[in-house]
């Protein structure tokens, strides 16, 4: 099954991937996390995104175009990127989310990806 | 038909319906359609039963239909194309030399799947009933206070998580078993209901699902023996349930366990009790279930010596809210504080218990009530006793706090 492990960070954690002494940590916890997955085999896709102030929200509502700055919601955590992934059952899925460096500062959702 | 030997039939149904939906549902990675294909069996059951006859092994026939009914199903693309491969392994099962004479035993699985960490744990012990053990909605429903529609769309909600989330229908890891455990141990003791029980008319929940905890209690044991907890917890139930007669006078008044005579309490259950307890023992793991059925066993020493060791029991409830701590550990400890140092200290005890946690916990009210009676504080205890009253479900309780509140004299 494929899943997609959402990945949502906290705005300290947004912060250290451009605090030069935070910086290493951060991307080497990443780095070290996706060769992981690549190495399994599990890893079908994935990005990170840029932080939430660059994002650009829109609705189209009656033929008119609204764009507004920034995301939809403001939460504590945000959406910072996402992994895909090809495992056989949810908890397996589970597992890989575990060690996603988010999963103990911030959180991860676990999304199994819609069939068509 | 007896009323024994209509139970007796009903526990056969009962133990091969769990487990042909557990070996259905495995396969179909999917409950809800393991269920839908066993009813379609059942259905055609009692119109072929009656004309050729029951066959010889019915639950072979039983798993014959259903899987046929599966097979069709995922044909048709009502089951996931991914539980095909499994489907067809099954039939090819059923023509090895085992074949569906004894398969496999999955309930196990199934009461991991149902109190698997990414299902709502209001739904966990709702979901064991209904699929090991075949119990309805309503039936459920009205055990859990909840209208028979609303549990049924719970039920529902539940199965297509986990057939969509693609929940994982094993037995967890030695690592693992331990904490998942707990969980379908905390969703049996749920099915079970009982509450704090002690000497002040604590509430006990209305219930009509004992019997059915106590089978999954003992379905766990007999599934995994070795784990003290599973023996600790069909220990705790078992104490709660021998004293179910004596727990009533002749009138129907509630007798407060105090006052209960230790002759109504069922000899035969509080001797599986105490070999479950002590089989757990030998594990030398303790556990809260083991705790809180040490706590009942300690209540039930009072048939053999006519007191109640209530030194022992605070010493239990110690050991209980170090590994457990939880507000009726906390109020059934200050109680037993109360009877082993007297009603000042228990008090005590009872008001370090976080306020908001006991705003509508009957038990503390109740033992409240009674602390500040013997403590001669009448008018404290009037209100706390009316505050119990008014959270008390059984009408018997209600009596009970009522007279006693009626007798203080301050």
């Amino acid at each position: 099954m494929k899943y997609t492990i959402l990945v949502y960070e906290t705005a300290h954690d947004i912060g250290a991937r451009t605090d030069e002494r935070r910086q290493p940590a951060y991307w080497g916890a990443y780095k070290a996390y996706t060769e992981a997955l690549q190495k399994a085999g599990v890893m079908v896709g994935g990005s990170g995104l840029q932080p939430p102030s660059v994002g650009t929200t829109l609705r189209q509502r009656d033929g008119k175009r609204q764009v507004q700055d920034g995301p939809y919601a403001d939460t504590k955590e945000q959406l910072g990127g996402y992994y895909e992934i090809e495992v056989p059952d949810l908890d397996t899925a589970l597992d890989w989310a575990a060690r996603c460096p988010a999963a103990s500062t911030g959180a991860v959702e676990v999304r199994p990806n819609l069939v068509m | 038909m007896t009323d024994g030997v209509q139970r007796a039939a009903e526990l056969a149904a009962r133990a091969s319906y769990g487990r042909l939906v557990a070996y259905l549902a495995r396969r179909a990675r999917d409950v809800a359609a393991a269920e839908d294909a066993l009813g379609d069996a059942f259905v055609a059951a009692l119109a072929a039963w009656p004309r050729d006859g029951v066959p010889d092994r019915p639950e072979a026939w039983l798993l014959a239909a259903a899987r046929r009914r599966l097979l069709d199903a995922a044909r048709h693309g009502a089951v996931r194309a991914r539980a095909q491969p499994a489907l067809e392994a099954m039939v090819d099962e059923a023509r090895g030399p085992a074949a569906a004479a004894d398969f496999p035993d999955e309930r196990l699985a199934l009461l991991f799947v149902c109190a698997h960490p990414a299902i709502d744990e209001g739904v966990r012990t709702p979901l064991m009933l209904q699929t090991v053990l075949g119990l309805d909605a309503a039936r459920i429903g009205a055990a859990f206070l909840v209208p028979p529609a609303t549990m049924g769309q719970r039920l529902v909600r539940a199965k297509i998580k986990i057939r969509d989330a693609g929940v994982r229908f094993e037995i967890p890891d030695r690592d693992e078993l331990g904490p998942r455990l707990g969980a379908v141990l905390e969703a049996i003791y749920a099915a079970y209901g009982s509450g704090w029980e002690d000497v002040t008319g604590a509430d006990t929940r209305p219930r009509g699902l004992a019997e059915e905890a106590l089978w999954l209690g003992r379905l766990v044991v007999r599934l995994l023996p070795d784990e003290p907890e599973g023996l600790g917890l069909l220990a705790l139930m078992l104490h709660c349930e021998a004293r179910r007669e004596a727990r009533r006078d002749a009138a129907g008044a509630y007798v407060a366990l105090g006052d209960q005579d230790p002759i109504r309490w069922s000899r035969p259950m509080l001797d599986e009790a105490e070999r479950a307890l002590l089989d757990a023992a030998r594990a030398d793991r303790p556990g809260r279930f083991q705790l809180e059925a040490a706590v009942q066993s300690a209540h039930a020493r009072r048939a053999v010596t006519g007191r109640t060791d209530w030194s022992a029991i605070t010493l239990l409830y110690e050991g209980l809210m170090r590994i457990a701590p939880t507000v009726g550990a906390a109020v059934a400890q200050s109680a037993a504080i109360a009877e082993a140092a007297g009603p000042a200290d228990g008090l005590a005890a009872l008001e370090r218990v976080a306020a908001d946690a006991v705003d509508r916990y009957q038990p503390y009210w109740a033992v409240r009530a009674h602390l500040l009676g013997a403590l001669r504080r009448g008018d404290e205890a009037r209100q706390a006793y009316a505050r119990a009253i008014s959270l008390s479900e059984d009408p018997a309780v209600r009596a009970y706090l009522a007279g006693r509140q009626q007798s203080l004299r301050f």
